[in-house]
């Protein structure tokens, strides 16, 4: 079920991406609404983070386009912001936190410009919404995965961006810190931003999402979330395996008693 | 006078293989500098044969163009064939090197080279090639002027492209994502790299722009965990091991060159037993693993 949006802030059309000449993801085509919070859903290895990049137009793309603000990225680039996975850098590199936080600010600032003080204070406002301030200082190798995350987000934060990519932003995060951030993301929403999560989560995805997209290498689903999270399609994304279909059995009966006030 | 230009020589080496190498070894790339050292030759043979002169400026400009194509075979291996990394320099540079043995070897007879005089420029000659004008007046060592303009080059171009190269180094995938190019910034950097091993090598020998272009960097990155501190801490360690390595020389009555790489080597040690932070031997009285 591939339901399209008049208007889409990011339009997918026929993306296909190859690794060494082997496809990874075959003709994606989908389109997802302006201010949603939209979920990524997939196994292992269904290249979710293939297709957050592809659409940022980091890996090239064997066929197919992207468009987001109905514009060709190369122009909107000020207006993206992406938190990768934790594990893309060497957390041992000579930074503190605020340094990656700053980082935030570096797109908008353009060459030979160094951050002023306005970008300082963003920064800083960023690590507070995330719960870090009191780490500014802090050597960015002395810190648990779970707070490396929340330095990403920050960085993200700070740049005050219109469209957020962000690569499984509650791995290794609690409880309480997601519960924080998942409130952030909804009120950036509320000021018509949006934000493209990969989520891992089955259960928490009725609950955080307005949109969801269900990937395996090939699109199986993008729309609305109540509609795309039934037990046919998520089978059909994470095929029989065993383990998987007890979690689809679990969220399925829970959404008999639904814990949505909305 | 001799140990004044010597030392000084030996400092802007240092000073900017020491900038430069910190931006390597963050990207792992430490052995870049002593790949462009050797795949440079052809480079400087060829120049040699075209102008038939062994003046340093086509030299140098057949060498730097040899340089960045070096890094360009290397980063294509890499990328598209999808070697490692370091099998990728591995591979670029014997290769590059021994066309420019074949080149020497076949045109011998044109040729006033040979792999000694072009690989291993010897730091003691420096004060030897004076630059003296017209009415005959001494400016001083040919080299200590091209050195200090590549310095002031390389200065300028980590001050002003600072905040990028330290993006692209530290999380490439982003900084593309929010319009930096990481290629611009790789590129750049390894021109700026292939032109300061170039213009270095000549006149101190490849040794020790290889032993500049890693361990006083290594030495500063166990020394602090500050960016802008470690690019600091970098030059002065260099600086220090071109004085400490001179007169250890003189002393010995041995190798400027050698000496000076021997210093460098000494104060990656001594960082690596002592550092503050992360000195084995304060580690062990603190009792406290460190983490990665
Ligand atoms: N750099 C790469 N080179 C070659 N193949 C790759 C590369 N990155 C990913 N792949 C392959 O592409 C497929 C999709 O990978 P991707 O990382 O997009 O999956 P994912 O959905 O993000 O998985 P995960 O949930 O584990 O993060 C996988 O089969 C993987 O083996
Ligand atoms: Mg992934």
């Amino acid at each position: 079920m591939i339901i399209q949006v008049e208007n889409p802030v990011v339009e997918v059309h026929d993306l296909t991406v190859s690794y060494d000449r082997k496809p990874v993801l075959w003709g994606i085509d989908l389109t997802l609404p302006a201010g949603s919070l939209v979920g990524v859903i997939g196994p292992n290895g269904a290249g979710k983070s293939t297709l957050i990049k592809a659409m940022m137009d980091l890996l090239p793309a064997g066929s197919g386009y992207v468009r987001i603000f109905d514009k060709p990225i190369a122009e909107v680039r000020n207006r993206i912001s992406y938190v990768p996975q934790r594990e893309s850098v060497d957390w041992d590199f000579p930074a503190s936190v605020f340094d990656v936080v700053l980082m935030g600010s570096y797109g908008k600032l353009g060459l030979f410009k160094r951050p002023r003080q306005a970008d300082k204070d963003a920064a800083m406002e960023a690590l507070q919404k995330v719960g870090m301030q009191g780490f500014a200082n802090r050597q960015i190798s002395q810190l648990s995965g779970g707070q490396q995350q929340r330095v990403f987000l920050a960085r993200a934060l700070a740049q005050n961006a219109d469209i957020y990519f962000m690569d499984e932003p509650f791995a290794g995060v609690d409880i309480a810190t997601e519960t924080a951030i998942i409130e952030l993301l909804r009120t950036m929403r509320e000021q018509g931003k949006t934000v493209i999560v990969v989520h891992h989560d089955l259960q928490s995805a009725t609950e955080y999402f307005d949109w969801v997209v269900l990937l395996n290498m090939r699109l199986v689903a993008s729309g609305p979330a109540e509609q795309v999270l039934t037990q046919h399609l998520l089978e059909q994304t994470y095929g029989g395996k065993l383990t998987v279909l007890t979690k689809v059995g679990e969220l399925l009966r829970k959404q008999e008693f639904p814990a949505r006030e909305s | 006078m001799n140990a004044f230009w010597i030392i000084l020589t030996g400092s802007l080496v240092a000073t900017c293989c020491s900038l430069l190498g910190c931006y390597l070894i963050l990207r792992r790339m430490a052995m870049v500098g002593d790949a462009i050292s050797h795949a440079v030759l052809p480079g400087i043979v060829i120049a040699f044969l075209l102008t038939g002169s062994r003046d340093s400026v086509p030299m140098l400009i057949g060498a730097g163009l040899l340089g960045v194509l070096t890094t360009f075979l290397i980063e294509f291996f890499h990328r598209y064939a999808r070697v490692q990394a370091d099998a990728s320099i591995g591979v670029t540079f014997t290769w590059l090197f021994a066309i420019g043995i074949i080149l020497i070897s076949v045109y011998a007879g044109q040729v006033d080279l040979d792999q000694d005089c072009v690989l291993y420029g010897e730091i003691a000659y420096v004060p030897l090639d004076l630059w003296i004008t017209e009415e005959g007046l001494s400016l001083g060592p040919r080299t200590v002027w091209t050195l200090a303009v590549v310095t002031l080059l390389i200065i300028l171009y980590i001050v002003l492209g600072y905040k990028e190269l330290f993006l692209t180094t530290f999380d490439p995938a982003y900084a593309a994502a929010i319009g930096i190019s990481t290629s611009v910034w790789y590129y750049s950097l390894m021109t700026a790299v292939s032109i300061t091993t170039v213009a270095s090598f000549e006149s101190v020998g490849a040794i020790l722009v290889v032993a500049f272009l890693v361990a006083p960097a290594a030495t500063a990155y166990l020394l602090t965990d500050n960016f802008k501190t470690m690019l600091l801490l970098s030059v002065l360690a260099g600086i220090l091991a071109s004085v400490a390595g001179y007169y250890l020389a003189v002393w010995i009555d041995g190798s400027i060159a050698g000496a000076i790489a021997t210093v460098t080597g000494i104060e990656f040690m001594l960082a690596f037993l002592f550092s503050p932070s992360r000195g084995i031997l304060i580690r062990k009285k603190q009792l406290q693993p460190v983490q990665h």
